[in-house]
């Protein structure tokens, strides 16, 4: 499959405290195949959000991507000029973001702004925005879509804001569509319509999603593949099922323990992970999950794992399963 | 476990709330009231930990404002140990605010950030009067080790800023049951958390009960949670409370619409994903 994105053993700065730089994020790989489903999963600070906006050379000031690749519709990101650059935000690749009450402009109409990609990446003319902009509500499945053409932001709902949100990150006919936690302010069933939703815009427009979220059963409802990440480093990539079947990192592992289920015969304590996430940035010269792993031994916390191919396209970063290490001195 | 028929701590009768309706633009005296809350009656039983499931905004968290007493309900009536609310007296009202404890989803909001750990937990002793000043402070740190945080001065010390989201609601839960309170409100209490940290606090409020037998209502959308918590679970939807019993039961075989359609999203993410490709459009999911 050819990758629609491609993000090798990336690397995010911030200036610390001193005069140096800290890298919050190091040691990302992420592969989002043309027309393919890939979640980002990981816990909060683990570099979900970051890694999603180095794909559009986003990183907010005053960081900065310190090392590695970044490639989306086969063009280095962080080589493009500026016209280049804006033809990749919001014209091959659409965002969307988390909250929704904060990425929709309070004073312009939701049809200036759902149009508004297709205005700038595909030259629309004005008369045409607002068929355009009904024809994607309703395809995100937004009832009376004349009406909310016109209608403003705080006359919707957080749902029906998420929707628009949607339908603005389509309006240029994107290749890619990267989806950071869009669920993770709604209830399960509201969680469930909008997978469902992913899942047929995705089929019908042949669109690649990288879909990001810290909750393992929902990618696992979405996702043909997955990317798990802890501490700013990808840990494991594989299958959906290969991941469900037989996770080979223990953060994998204990992650998919820590799964609710719906079965339960009354109250039952549920499998945790001791410890908590490192701060970002916070982590020793070892196995960056070495301190929380039940199964780690000596090497884990003095030598870091490489990222290993364990079968094709099968990856993990793990002592247990790999040998190869990460050159020390990193940090 | 606990008795299910125990008396009654808070109990709602026939409550409804009515709030003027948010968004739209509407001049003038004749604003639109939406119903939050319609006509409903729901029993906080001694030892008990009832969910209280529903979607967003099916009312769940205006009725647990009712019930700890923060709004007064526009019809029906709350009673704390059988009386109503309106008729306590101001010590029956403070005992009501020691007796009855919240913690919320968000503790970032919940806890004052001027102050330090220690005296976020220790607070209430003092509002409350609970122990001599000279006796707080190691009170405070107990409550502290009783969550499972470090109790040395160090971190009694620590702003609730630098804590991780899991730290800061066993923060949270140690405020709350700082006034040694019979039952303990919980608002979507781990949503905001990670997975892995999501267990520790689940598991530390079931260890919390089996040791006291505290009363608790756990309010939540994720019907899995609820699952793996309750004894006793109602369903809210529109306002009102559309089911109610004992959580398998009413999980197993839902009648109500609604209870269907919660049921259904939970067991949809609790089921292994199914192999190769992603399902197909417009074929009927997962639901078996």
């Amino acid at each position: 499959m050819t990758p629609i994105a491609q993000v090798s053993n990336l690397a995010v700065a911030f200036p610390s405290e001193g005069n140096g730089w800290r890298r919050v994020v190091d040691g990302v790989f992420l592969t989002v195949g043309e027309g393919e489903v890939v979640g980002l999963v990981g816990e909060s600070g683990c570099g979900k959000t970051l890694t999603a906006l180095a794909l559009f050379r986003l990183i907010p000031e005053p960081g900065t991507i310190a090392a590695g690749t970044v490639r989306v519709g086969g063009e280095d990101v962080l080589a493009l000029d500026d016209r280049r650059l804006s033809s990749l935000r919001g014209g091959l690749a659409g965002l969307v973001f988390q909250e929704p009450a904060r990425a929709l402009n309070p004073v312009r109409s939701i049809g200036f702004q759902v149009s508004e990609a297709a205005r700038l990446h595909l030259g629309l003319p004005a008369g045409r925005a607002a068929s355009l902009a009904a024809d994607l509500l309703a395809e995100v499945g937004l009832e009376g879509p004349e009406r909310l053409v016109r209608a403003y932001p705080h006359q919707l709902s957080g749902g029906q804001r998420q929707r628009v949100l949607l339908a603005c990150a389509l309006a240029a006919d994107p290749r890619l569509l990267v989806a950071d936690e869009p669920t993770s302010a709604l209830d399960t069933v509201s969680q469930r319509q909008l997978v469902e939703l992913l899942e047929r815009l995705r089929a019908r427009r042949h669109l690649a999603v990288l879909f990001i979220s810290h909750d393992l059963a929902l990618v696992g409802r979405l996702a043909e593949r997955v990317t798990v990440l802890y501490a700013g480093e990808t840990v494991e990539i594989a299958t959906r099922r290969e991941l469900f079947e037989d996770p080979r990192h223990p953060y994998t592992r204990a992650l998919m323990q820590a799964q609710l289920r719906v079965e339960g015969d009354g109250p039952a304590r549920l499998p945790t992970v001791r410890g908590a996430v490192p701060r970002a940035g916070e982590w020793g010269s070892g196995c960056r999950f070495a301190p929380r792993c039940p199964f780690a031994f000596e090497r884990c916390h003095t030598a870091r794992p490489a990222l290993s191919e364990l079968e094709i396209g099968r990856q993990a970063r793990c002592f247990l399963v790999g040998d190869a290490e990460e050159p020390s001195g990193q940090l | 476990m606990g008795s299910s028929d125990g008396a009654p701590i808070l109990a709602a009768r026939q409550v409804a709330r009515r709030y003027p309706a948010r968004g739209g633009v509407r001049w003038g005296r004749d604003r639109e009231l939406v119903v939050a809350l319609d006509g409903v009656s729901l029993e906080l039983r001694t030892g008990e930990i009832l969910g209280l499931v529903g979607r967003s905004g099916s009312g769940k968290s205006t009725l647990a404002r009712l019930l700890l007493g923060l709004e007064t309900p526009d019809e029906g009536e709350v009673t704390f140990d059988g009386r109503p609310l309106e008729s306590l007296t101001g010590p029956e009202r403070r005992r009501l605010r020691r007796d009855v404890q919240v913690v919320f989803q968000d503790p970032h909001a919940a806890l004052d950030p001027r102050q330090s750990v220690g005296g976020v937990v220790a607070e209430p002793l003092a509002v409350h009067g609970l122990f001599p000043r000279a006796e707080r402070r190691g009170r405070g740190k107990l409550l502290l080790a009783e969550v499972g945080l470090p109790g040395e001065d160090a971190f009694f010390e620590r702003s609730p800023r630098g804590l991780s989201g899991g730290e800061r609601q066993r923060v949270a839960l140690a405020r709350a049951l700082a006034s040694g309170p019979r039952a303990l409100i919980l608002d979507e209490p781990v949503s905001a958390l990670d997975a892995s940290v999501r267990g520790q606090v689940l598991n530390l409020l079931l260890g919390m009960h089996d040791r006291t037998q505290l009363t608790m209502l756990l309010i939540a959308h994720d019907v899995r949670l609820v699952a793996r918590l309750c004894n006793r679970v109602a369903v809210m939807a529109g306002g009102r409370v559309v089911e109610e019993g004992p959580t398998r039961s009413v999980l197993e075989s839902p009648t109500d619409p609604a209870t269907v359609e919660l049921a259904a999203a939970a067991r949809w993410l609790s089921e292994p994903p199914a192999g190769g490709a992603a399902r197909t459009p417009g074929e009927p999911g997962s639901m078996r």
